[in-house]
């Protein structure tokens, strides 16, 4: 039983010291879960403490591949395909 | 050992702010003390900020909110910290680089932390840094920025490490237009959303606010402008936080821009233009010291105000440094005697401006509306920069009350060097843009192209002042208008009709 953190990860910081074990590994192009210290929080957190805090959706998935924080969630900018298209358009 | 100060007290026969015949100084309405405080302070006094230098270190990466305005990945504009695609330091790199950093700019003496995240969103890293260097350069000030959710928890913390100002940022105090603002913060282990969310903010920023004032500790309040959310408001935070001791507000406007990824970038919502930050500027001064002269700059800019040595300062540079206490002890004394040197510097001019002011104002008052002028100054109260170097110009306005700071502005780079020339047109039209209300532009040395630009839009460029102080030289071409009878005619007309 584990998390996983994917890319799209930025490397930002916030789960990193709220780990109550420790699981989560500094590294490029993005951090890691190490899978066998993730417990998902379970009996220390009432959620698992890395998605409370990620900034960014999609990145943290369960054992099923599933977002924990799926598109949408978080800043209400909508599906992140859309935040590429609006970046495209900007660079064009 | 004592710890030496920066600022020396004002001199009873200095002038002191309140006195000083102009209404919008700086420290009007402040206590002695915190006037004492600000005084010689690199970040908060017009003055000083030209001679001083301070620092940020990226230590602090993890945030516990999130801003509307605010990608994680990328610069934030808004909030004077790099994104987290700048290199983050640990706390022992960012020791060794404030050391370096001091020791080769001795003025150098405000070291603060910023980001990436929020100062104490990282407590541990953040108070590292501080005890560390509260032992080994005792006279460096430090100060902290925060979004003001854990403040609470640390102000004894703060107190303890001896930090001399805190920046909290506040956008609102009222929880409705807070939750337009900050979609979620992470609060007792959860992820809290919308307005229940910005009521738990609210809260711990005012209790922080009402703390670090009760330990005597200086409190800047932050706020990001944004255009039909907050800028109304925006009047009334400034009400509150004063009300409660901070003791200045600082409205930066807010950077908008789809490139960036935010929200507000992405929805649409448009930053304000500089005539509306002026006028809530001025709305908020009535009511408290607003900072004019406040860049924006980034949470790991190292150097003069508006000025980034951070190139000069990378970590591999800094690694290959060795550090020794003698090194420390000898950097230390070149930074407090080079800080006397400074403030007295700073107090003659003060003394000179005073009987300047009074001599301006004996003979029958004059009249003459007010002008605005900038001025291309790369630093020391001096103009003395070629038009076409400057990144910002700084903005003045002159009327027979004198010479106040209203602020500096970004400018395009109008000629960087050959890769930039053939934006050149494009860019001097955008500066000129930017100096649509100045009358008349300071600087050391232009270009014959942006001259006849800049007259063919009413603005004179004036290179007879180079390396005059700032205000001086102001008072002074005002004067020459008005003795010209320039002054009687609304703004412009002169010149347009020439
Ligand atoms: S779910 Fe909990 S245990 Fe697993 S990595 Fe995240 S914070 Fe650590
Ligand atoms: S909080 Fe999210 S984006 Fe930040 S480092 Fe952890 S997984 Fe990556």
């Amino acid at each position: 039983m584990a998390l996983e953190i994917v890319e799209g990860c930025v490397n930002c910081w916030a789960c990193l010291p709220l780990c109550p074990n420790e699981a989560i590994i500094e590294a490029t192009p993005h951090f890691l879960i190490a899978p066998e210290l993730c417990t998902e929080c379970v009996e220390a957190f009432a959620t698992p403490q890395c998605a409370a805090i990620c900034p960014v959706e999609g990145v943290i998935l369960n054992e099923l591949g599933e977002a924990l924080n799926p598109p949408g969630s978080l800043t209400g900018i909508g599906a992140s395909a859309s935040v590429s298209v609006f970046r495209n358009e900007a660079g064009a | 050992m004592p710890t030496p100060t920066l600022g020396t007290p004002l001199s009873a026969s200095g002038c002191s702010a309140g006195s000083c015949g102009s209404k919008s100084s700086q420290m009007d309405g402040l206590s002695a003390d915190i006037q004492r405080k600000v005084q010689d302070h690199p970040c908060y006094s017009e003055e000083a900020h030209h001679h001083f230098a301070r620092m940020h270190v990226a230590v602090a990466p993890a945030c516990n909110i999130q801003c509307n305005y605010c990608n994680r990945k990328y610069d934030c504009s808004n909030e004077s910290r790099p994104g987290v695609v700048s290199e983050v330091l640990t706390p022992s790199q960012a020791v060794k680089k404030t050391l370096a950093v001091a020791a080769a700019i001795p003025q150098m003496s405000v070291l603060g932390i910023a980001g990436p995240g929020d100062a104490l969103a990282n407590p541990e890293r953040s108070f590292t840094v501080f005890r560390e260097l509260q032992l080994r350069a005792p006279d460096i000030k430090l100060c902290l920025s925060t979004n003001g959710l854990m403040l609470p928890e640390y102000v004894e913390q703060i107190a303890a490490a001896n930090v001399d100002h805190v920046t909290i940022t506040i956008n609102c105090i009222d929880p409705d237009i807070g939750a337009q603002i900050y979609p979620w913060i992470f609060w007792n282990h959860r992820r809290i959303h919308g307005r229940e969310a910005a009521e738990i903010l609210i809260a711990q920023q005012q209790k922080g606010l009402e703390m670090l004032v009760a330990r005597g500790i200086l409190v800047k309040i932050n706020s990001v402008l944004i255009p039909g959310i907050n800028d109304e408001h925006l009047k009334e935070v400034s009400r509150v936080v004063r009300a409660k001791g901070a003791f200045l507000h600082n409205v930066m406007p807010l950077i908008s821009d789809p490139a960036h990824g935010t929200y507000f970038g992405l929805s649409g919502q448009r930053g304000p233009t500089p005539e509306e930050l002026q006028n809530l500027q001025d709305a908020c001064a009535g009511d408290m010291n607003m900072m004019r002269h406040c860049r924006q700059c980034r949470a790991d800019a190292v150097g003069m105000l508006g000025e980034d040595r951070g190139a000069d300062f990378t970590m591999d540079k800094i690694e290959a440094l060795e550090i020794d206490a003698q090194f420390e002890q000898a950097a230390m004394q070149r930074r407090v005697a080079l800080r006397t040197e400074i403030n007295a510097e700073l107090e003659a001019k003060r003394a000179a401006r005073h009987t300047a002011i009074i001599s301006l104002l004996r003979p029958a008052k004059p009249q003459g509306r007010p002008v605005h002028m900038a001025v291309a100054s790369s630093g020391g109260g001096l103009i003395n920069q070629h038009f076409g170097h400057a990144k910002e110009f700084l903005i003045y306005e002159a009327s027979s009350a004198g010479v106040r700071f209203l602020g500096p502005r970004r400018a395009a780079q109008y000629c960087g060097g050959e890769a930039d020339c053939g934006e050149a047109e494009n860019t001097l039209a955008r500066t000129i843009a930017v100096l649509a209300d100045c009358e008349v532009v300071l600087c050391s040395r232009i270009g014959i192209e942006p001259w006849g630009k800049l007259e063919a839009a009413g603005i004179r460029p004036n290179g007879e002042h180079a390396m005059e102080p700032i205000e001086e030289a102001i008072g002074k071409v005002w004067q020459e208008m008005l003795a010209a009878g320039k002054l009687n005619a609304a703004p412009f007309e002169d010149q347009k009709m020439a």
